[in-house]
This record gives structure tokens, sequence and C-alpha cells, in this order.
């Protein structure tokens, strides 16, 4: 015991010169500073770790000398048995205070459609799993005081027992089946992002992903967004659109994800560089960006921006859309934000949005040359004169 | 080799003046590095794991600090790091690294090679009662190789972009195009070499250790005769010699992409905006042979933690394992099982929503079998006579941990819960617990159980006390808090929380999140003094410390080539007869045959064996009708 005192000693002593070894090259207050507080701590470790090793000694001490006296030494394992009883009725106040902590820190009840079904499918989960959580958990730690060992008694020697072991074989079976065949049939659902015949037409909004940004794309009147491809991507056209496809004439650029309530959105997601993940927690919304490879989501909003300002007595909340697939350095900070907002306002907002098709674009495609882009002008004005 | 011959029991006693023969010619090149001794190679790969584990944790605590403090500067940790801490602060790309590191370096080189390399190598022989292993040069080859690629992993940082940054999963494009992130350069490359040269040496480990577990069992020793631990071991290896080669596949494309133009994993790819000739290729296909070994990876990790703590729990708390059968057969199911569900960790990147359907069946039948394991593992407990060593603590802390990690993994394995819950916090809580935690847990309950027969002494039972409960209270404070967040929708890999309005509010949580990890850090100063101290000045080991069944405490204390002077003993029962009824001690060791135990002899120990059936019915007869004639 007094080696280890004597180490901790030359363990001091050896940091403390590499500590002046590393410094003596810098001479700023600043890093005197530094240094201060980094020994502080490290001092204060040491002394933790000597104050721990007198104790063990003071306790060895103790101990030995009720044995002198013929009476029984600390009994180490029934300490260790209490401290599990003490651990099961701290740990389950440590986890009511945590349930109720932070467990009121986390979102509300979904804003979307099949956000309502994944809130019941995670509670009754959670219920379940939780009953099972602290079963087990109670039935481990008072096992552990009730079974401590002791010279008087002998374990019941119990290898086996099928019929038990094949119920709790069986019950697990048949509750994860329950759950299988419930989150099946869901998923099923949230991932078909086809809008079926006799189901109103989603809006289509296109979002791209690149370091460290998204993109979105708007259809125009004609509702429909034009094609892209990556090979077209320069400096102008940052999406890569392609006008050669007639629909992409009327194309909105925007910097906000506006969408209106109540009505079936279809997310059409890719990334240009590396795969990157669009995620909206409150909608129960993610689905990963990656180049070559475009994907889906489809989802409805059921509950606006201001609505839920209300609700939570927030006047600044906003939905939020983030990255949250590793993609590089600013991964931390690619989000936009999403509003949500009545029919009539979102038609207001979409009327005010740029067109893709910027007046430099048009020049460097030769537009005014275009047979198919003069048409969809003629049609356009045509439209405006009615 | 000398191999063939020691497996032949009868020549045990000529064989072993051989062996003696070799030892006298050790110098200490072959005696401490280029060691062909499984004990001795044990050694190697737990120290090195251990080296190894201390790197990770303080990396974890540098990066733990920056989600504390998000807005602070520390001086010192520009001095420590220089380029990558600029102004006290660490470098955003920096910060990527250091996740990626700190959860390759643990996963695989902490609880793949220095979990199965230590304690494979250490009782396989041991227990199934064989001089050495199959090849004791592949063995050593293993070794060599893990430890070459522990240098080179270390050695990234050293590079002028810093170590590999893309997480520990490297999903390409982000780890395929050098521009993507600075830790997608040099770093990157090394990442891939040292992963090579570690594929390498666990392929030659589990190879081996498969083959000695077949092949090199000592008389009586037939597989149902087996350790738990044994059998986790075996099946681990050969989850390992199926899975790794895929990530060897993987990694080599992944190589050709970086360095030869293809495009294996890559497609349509405009980088700061600047075009790419990448054409074709699927970053999801990188997804599925990354976690073909990564899913079986996780439970390379798990089982042999698990097989530890079968062995530990049935030892400490003087009772059989309950359901041994029902033990081994979920290892199987889970062995079998973990090759088909390693979708689960897609089903949000744009696999066909199909697929994703069946990974979430699949993925929910795994959690029967590992549900059986924990019930018989509160089956054992139940009505026991429990000691708390230090070792029984940490295997319980393994129970307990499983338990609350496992129980995520019915929210994850989801795949319509998963959605809003992937890639989050709640993952890294999940994963935490039941890898970081149980595995590492059931870890350590085995160096503190096996200590006196790698070293030959004792640790320090009260500071392994103290080492456990710091711990056990530090992982649950760390990883709990952890679950809300990730229901909050906080992603994990991002370097601060401060720039998303809805996370701002999770910084006070993160800052008690990092001190409960310091705290906790600082705990296992009590194991490395504990360990290190003990090696040399620890208290001398009895024959048989923790009054155990199995026939590595056979062996005698000091270490000497081929494991046991003269014969191999032979082994007659399984290893679980604790506190036998009828019989005087409360363990009866592997080595005594039942003609020797007679009062204490059940049916159910010649189950499958009709013949002693018999003369045990008989016994029981005579028996019986002498007590009535006494009457
Ligand atoms: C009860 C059985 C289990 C189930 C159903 C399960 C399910 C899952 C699922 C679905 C995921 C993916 C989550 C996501 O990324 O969105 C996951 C992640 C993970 N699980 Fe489990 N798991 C189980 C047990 C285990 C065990 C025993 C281990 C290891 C010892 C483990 C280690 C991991 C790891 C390391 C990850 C995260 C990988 C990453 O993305 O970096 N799991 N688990
Ligand atoms: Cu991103
Ligand atoms: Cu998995």
């Amino acid at each position: 015991m007094f080696l280890l005192l004597g180490t901790n000693l030359v363990m001091a002593q050896a940091t403390s010169s590499n500590a002046t070894a590393t410094d003596s090259g810098d001479t700023s207050a600043q890093s005197a500073g530094m240094w201060a507080s980094v020994g502080y701590y490290t001092l204060l470790f040491l002394i933790v770790c000597v104050v721990v090793a007198v104790v063990g000694k003071i306790l060895k001490v103790y101990d030995l000398t009720l044995q002198m006296q013929g009476r029984r030494g600390i009994n180490w394992n029934n300490v260790m048995a209490t401290g599990f009883l003490i651990f099961l009725i701290a740990g389950i106040i440590g986890v009511y205070y945590s349930f109720t902590e932070q467990g009121s820190m986390i979102l509300g009840p979904a804003s979307s459609v099949h956000g309502k079904t994944l809130d019941t499918m995670f509670w009754t989960t959670f219920g379940i799993t939780f009953v099972v959580f602290l079963g087990t958990q109670i039935l481990l730690f008072t096992f552990l005081f009730k079974y401590k060992g002791s010279d008087k008694r002998k374990a019941y020697y119990y290898p086996h027992n099928n019929t038990i072991e094949k119920i709790w074989t069986v019950a697990p079976a048949i509750v994860l089946t329950v759950l299988v065949v419930f989150g099946f049939l869901t998923w099923r659902k949230i991932t078909n992002t086809v809008d079926a015949k006799g189901e109103v037409a989603s809006l289509n909004v296109d979002v791209t992903g690149h370091q460290f940004a998204w993109e979105l794309r708007y259809p125009g009147k004609d509702g429909k967004l034009g094609k892209k491809q990556s090979k077209l991507v320069s400096g102008t056209n940052k999406l890569g659109i392609n006008f050669e496809d007639k629909n992409s004439f009327d194309d909105l650029a925007a910097d906000t994800l506006v969408l209106p309530v109540n009505k079936s959105v279809r997310l059409n997601i890719i990334a240009q560089d590396v795969i990157h993940s669009v995620y909206m927690p409150n909608f129960r919304v993610q689905i990963n960006a990656v180049p070559g490879l475009p994907t889906y989501f489809k989802f409805t909003p059921t509950k606006t921006t201001a609505q839920m300002r209300a609700d939570l007595d927030q006047p600044d909340f906003n939905y939020h859309l983030y990255c949250n697939k590793i993609c590089g350095g600013s991964h931390y900070n690619m989000q936009k934000i999403v509003l949500v907002v009545s029919q009539a306002e979102y038609q207001n907002w979409l009327a005010n949005q740029k067109p893709y098709l910027s007046d430099q674009l048009k020049k460097e495609l030769k537009l005014a040359d275009n047979t198919l882009y003069k048409q969809y002008q003629l049609q356009n004005s045509l439209a405006s004169n009615n | 080799m000398s191999t063939l011959a020691v497996q032949d029991h009868g020549v045990g006693q000529g064989h072993h003046d051989h062996d003696h023969g070799h030892h006298h010619h050790e110098t200490f090149l072959t005696k401490y590095i280029f060691s062909q001794d499984h004990k001795m190679i044990a050694k190697q790969f737990l120290i090195t794991g251990i080296i190894m584990a201390v790197i990770a944790m303080v990396l974890s605590i540098l990066f733990r600090i920056q989600l504390a403090y998000p807005e602070k500067a520390f001086p010192f940790l520009e001095t420590l790091l220089g380029r990558f801490a600029p102004g006290g602060r660490l470098d955003t790309n920096f910060y990527l690294s250091l996740v990626t590191i700190h959860g390759t370096i643990m996963v695989f080189f902490v609880l793949t090679a220095g979990l199965s390399g230590t304690f494979s190598n250490l009782l396989i022989p041991y227990q199934l009662g064989a001089r050495d292993m199959a090849s004791p040069f592949m063995n050593m080859l293993s070794y060599w190789l893990f430890f070459i690629a522990s240098v080179i992993m270390l050695g990234s940082f050293f590079t002028e972009k810093g170590p590999a940054g893309p997480g520990w999963t490297i999903y390409p494009p982000l780890s395929a195009l050098p521009k993507a992130m600075p830790g997608s350069g040099m770093g990157m490359t090394l990442w891939l070499i040292s992963m090579v040269l570690f594929v390498a040496s666990q392929l030659l480990g589990g190879i081996n250790y498969v083959s000695t577990i077949l092949n090199m069992r000592t008389k009586g020793m037939d597989l149902w005769k087996m350790p738990l631990t044994i059998w986790a071991f075996f099946l681990t290896a050969i989850l390992g010699v199926l899975a790794f080669p895929v990530l060897v596949a993987g990694v080599v494309l992944l190589i050709f992409d970086r360095s030869f133009g293809t495009s294996f994993y890559l497609s349509d790819i405009v980088i700061q905006n600047q075009q790419t000739t990448f054409e074709g290729g699927s970053p999801i296909l990188f997804q599925h042979l990354f976690w073909f070994l990564g899913h079986p990876e996780v439970y390379i990790v798990i089982m042999p933690a698990l097989g530890i703590s079968s062995e530990v729990i049935a030892t400490n708390s003087r009772k059989p394992i309950f359901g041994y059968h029902a033990m081994v057969y979920s290892l199987i199911g889970i062995t079998v099982l973990s090759f088909i569900v390693w979708g689960h960790h897609m089903f949000v990147t744009g696999m066909n929503p199909f697929l994703g359907g069946v990974f979430m069946i699949t993925t929910l039948i795994i959690a029967v079998p590992s549900a059986v394991k924990t019930f018989n593992y509160l089956a054992t407990l139940w009505r026991g006579n429990i000691r708390f060593t230090p070792a029984m603590l940490f295997a319980i802390g393994l129970v307990s941990f499983f338990i609350s990690g496992g129980i995520t993994g019915i929210f994850l394995g989801n795949a319509a819960l998963d959605i809003n819950l992937h890639d989050t916090y709640f993952v890294v809580a999940h994963f935490h617990l039941v890898m970081g935690s149980a595995a590492i847990f059931g870890m350590l309950a085995g160096v503190y159980h096996w200590f006196p027969k790698m070293f030959g002494r004792m640790m320090d039972t009260k500071l392994g006390y103290l080492h456990f409960w710091l711990t056990f209270i530090g992982a649950y404070l760390v990883f709990f808090p952890m679950h809300f967040m990730g229901l909050d929708g906080v992603p994990r890999r991002y370097y601060s929380f401060t720039e998303i309005e809805s996370l701002k509010q999770w910084v006070s949580v993160n800052t008690f999140i990092t001190w409960a990890a310091i705290l906790s850090a600082l705990a296992q100063v009590a194991f490395l003094w504990n360990f290190f101290y003990s090696i040399f000045f620890g208290e001398k080991a009895p024959q048989n410390p923790w009054g155990s069944t199995t026939i590595e405490w056979t062996t005698p204390v000091e270490h000497i080539h081929g494991n046991w002077p003269g014969e191999i003993p032979t082994v007659y029962r399984w290893p679980y007869d604790y506190s036998k009824p009828g019989h005087d001690t409360d363990f009866i060791p592997q080595t005594t045959p039942f003609s020797q135990t007679l009062a204490s002899n059940l049916p159910h120990d010649f189950e499958d064996n009709p013949v002693s059936l018999e003369e045990h019915k008989q016994w029981v007869n005579t028996q019986r009708s002498s007590e009535k004639e006494v009457k």
C-alpha cells in the first residue's frame, strides 16, 4: 500500500516534469494559466487517488483488528449484495427522474398522418418493453441480494427445466410477432410513395443535397418537375436541370421548404457528392439522399407552424430539416427551415418564387432560338391573355 | 510441428520431455516477443488490447469535451493536438476523425481482437485439455498482424490531414473521394490497409480456434461437455471466418475506387461543382458488403462476452448454468440468424423497402434467442449461493447492460420506428449499452477471473470493487440520457448542437454526460493500477482460486510449455456440477469420474449414455433396499 502511495508521488512528479518540458517553448500568460488549470486537475485527481489509497488502507487495518479481536471482519459479500439493492432503488429513482426531466424534452406528437401511427406503435412497444426492462432488472438485483452467499447455505442444484424454457422462448416470440406484423404493415404503407389511382396527386418537391446545403425546386404551373441529370450540373445550372424537357421551364427555386397543411407531399430526393439524409423528426420523416440513386418520401403534414407555435407557446418555434448522415466537416450545420402553412398562404408564397431558369441560364442555353421554349412562351402568354 | 502428437492423449508423458527440451532453449525473443505459446500470445493480445482501449477512451474524452463545451476554447487541446485544434477548439473534421478512430479501435481492436484474441487463445487449449493451439505458428502470425494493424491505425494520426474521418462504417462516396473531407485522404488509405491486415489476423486466429476445438479435445471432452466459453469462442470464430472476408471484398473494391478510378460504389457525382467521371456504381452496394460483416461483427463482440459471463456466473453462483443446452442452441441460433439481418442497418438508406420489411422480420426473430439467454442467467442466479468476486460483479453488470441495450434493439429493429430513430443518439445509446458496456464488462469479468491463470497472481479485490461500481454507475449515467436525445431527433456524429435551434436544449445534458464519462474514464485508473501492479506484486495465486470445475485450474500455477506436466487429464462430466446434492464439496471438477461420486449422481448425468444410466438405476435401487434393511 505504501508502494502505491510512493508511486503516486512518482507519477505526480513525472507529469509535472512533462508539463514543464512541453511548456518551455510557449511563454504566453495564457498558456501559463492553462498549465495551472491542467496541473490543478491533475493534482486533484492525485489527491483523490491518495485518499482512496488511505481509505483502503484504513479499511484493511480495521478489518485486521476486528479479526485479531476474534470477531468477524467486514463481510464484503454482504456489502456488495446490499450495494446492488441500493443500486436497484437508486436506479429506479434515477430512471424516474430521467423520464420526467429529459423525457419532457423529447419530440411532441407527430405533425404528420403516418407519424401518428408511428407514435402509437412507439408507445405500444415502449409499454411492453418497459415492463420487461423493469421486471428483469428488478429480478436480477433482488436475486443478488436474496441469494447472496453464505457458508451455511448450499445453492439449489437446478440444471434445467424444459417447460419453463419453452414458455420463455414462446412468449417473447409471440409478443415480437405481434410487433412485427404491426410494424410490417405500417412500413409497407409508409414506403408506398406512388399516388394510387383516384387519389389526389401529391405535391412534388425536389430536394437535392450537397456539401453542405439543401437545394429545393418546386414545380411551376404545370405541376410537374422537369427532368434532372447530374452530367448537366454546372455553375449556372446547379441542379443539372434538363431543358429539353418542357416541364423544366416553369420550375421554381426556393429557399425554404414551405408546405401546405393537410396535403400529401412527395419529396424527390437525391445527392450530388456524398450521402446525406433528409431528416425532419417532427414529421417522422427520414430517408437518405444518395448520389446516383433517387429516393422518395411521401407524407402529409397535419399541423401548421403557427399552430405548433401556439400549442407549444414558443413564438419562435420552427420545423427543421437537417442532414442526418455524416457527410463531412459541416455536417452538423446542414439545415433548412420548414414552414407548414395554410393552402392560401402556400399559393401566395409560391407566386412569389423565382423561376429556376435564370436569365443567364437562358443565354447560356441559347433558349431564344429554341423552338420548344418559344412554344412554351407562346402558350404562357396566351394563358395570361385569357 | 509436433501438434498432432500433442493431441494424442496417450503419449503425454513422453511428449512432455520433448517439450521441456524446447523450454530451455528459449531466448527472450522467442519467449516474450515471437512466442508461439498460446498463454503468452493471449497475454500479448490482452495487453495490446488494453493499451488500445485506453487510447480509444482518451479519444472519446476529447470529443466529449467538445460536445459539453461547444463554445469554449481549451488551450491545452492546441498544445496536445496542434493543427487539429487551432485556438484550443477541435477542428470539425478532426472531431469526425476522433469519432471514427474511437469506434474503429473499440469495435475491432479492443472488443474483437482484444477480447477473442485473449480469451480464445488462453482458454481453448486450457479448457479443452490441449497442449497448445492447432498451429502455434499461425497463432503467432495472427498476433503480429494484429500488432502491425494497430500501429498503422494509430500511425494515421501523424499524417498531414489526420486519420480517417467518415465514421467507423466508412460509407462511400464520403470515404472514396479525398476531396470530400480531409479524413478521406491518406488517413483513409491507412485505415483500409490496417483493416485488411486486421482481417488477415482474425482469419488466422479464427481458423486456428475452430480446428483446435474440433480436433484437439482431451479424452472424454465431447462437444456437450465443453464449457459455454468454448462454445461461444467456437461459434464466434465461425462467424468471423465467414463474415470477415466479405469486409475485405468491400474494402478492396473501395481501394480500387479510390486509387484506380473504378466506379464500384460511385455514380453521378458532382463534387464542389465539379463533374467526375464516375458512372454506374452503387453506394448501397458498399453498405450491403459492410453490414454483411458489420452485423455478425456485433455478435462476434458479444458472444465471447456472453460465454465468459456464463462461466463466471455459474462458478460464483455455485450453481449449474440454467439450461445449458438452451444456452448452446441460442448461441447457434444467433450465429445463423446474424447472417440474415444485416439490412436493419439500412432501412432508410434507399434500399428497396420490401427488403426492409423482410429484414425487419429476421431481426425481431434474433431477439428471441437473446431473450432466452437473459432469462437463463436470471434462473441461474435464482437460489444460488452468490459470491461477489470482482469478476462476478462485472458479469452481473453485463447482464444488466445486455437487458437495457437489447430492449432498445426491438425499437430499432422495427423498420417503421427506425425511420425516426436511425442515426440518432438512440442508436448510440443502444449499441453502447449492448456492445460498448456489456461486452467490455464481459471482457473485464474475464480478466478478473482468469488473471490468476494468466499471471499466477491475484488482483486486489477491493480495487476491483471500486472499479466496478464507478464504471457501472458511470456507464449508465453516460448512456441512459442519450435515449432521450435520440427521441428528440438529435443526430449522431454532430460536431455541436448549437447550430440547429431545436437541438440547443441538449447542451446541458451533454455537459452532464461528459462529466460522467470523465468519471468513468478515471475509474479505469483503478483497473490499470490493479492490473499492472498485480502482475508483479500481486498475492501468489492458489491452484484453484474460485473453486471451479473446469480443467484449466488443474494446470500448475507456474506456466509450463505444454500446460500439463505429465498426462493431460481425462474429462468425465459436464463443467457445471456445482452444489450437487449428495456431494461433500460444492463443486465437482470435470476430471472426477462418476464412479467416485456415486452418492451425488443423477439420472440427468447419463441422459446420453443408456448403459451408464442402467448402472446408475441399479445402484440407486440397491442403495434404497439397503436403506430399508437398516430400518
Ligand atoms: C436484441 C437484439 C438486437 C436488435 C433487435 C438490434 C437491432 C439493431 C438495429 C435495428 C440497429 C440499427 C439501428 C439504426 O442504425 O438505425 C442496431 C444498431 C446497432 N446494434 Fe443492435 N440490435 C440488437 C442487439 C445488438 C447487440 C447484441 C449488439 C452488439 C453487441 C448490437 C450492436 C449494434 C451496433 C454496434 C449498432 C450500430 C451500428 C452503427 O450504426 O454504427 N446490437 N441494432
Ligand atoms: Cu449532409
Ligand atoms: Cu445489426
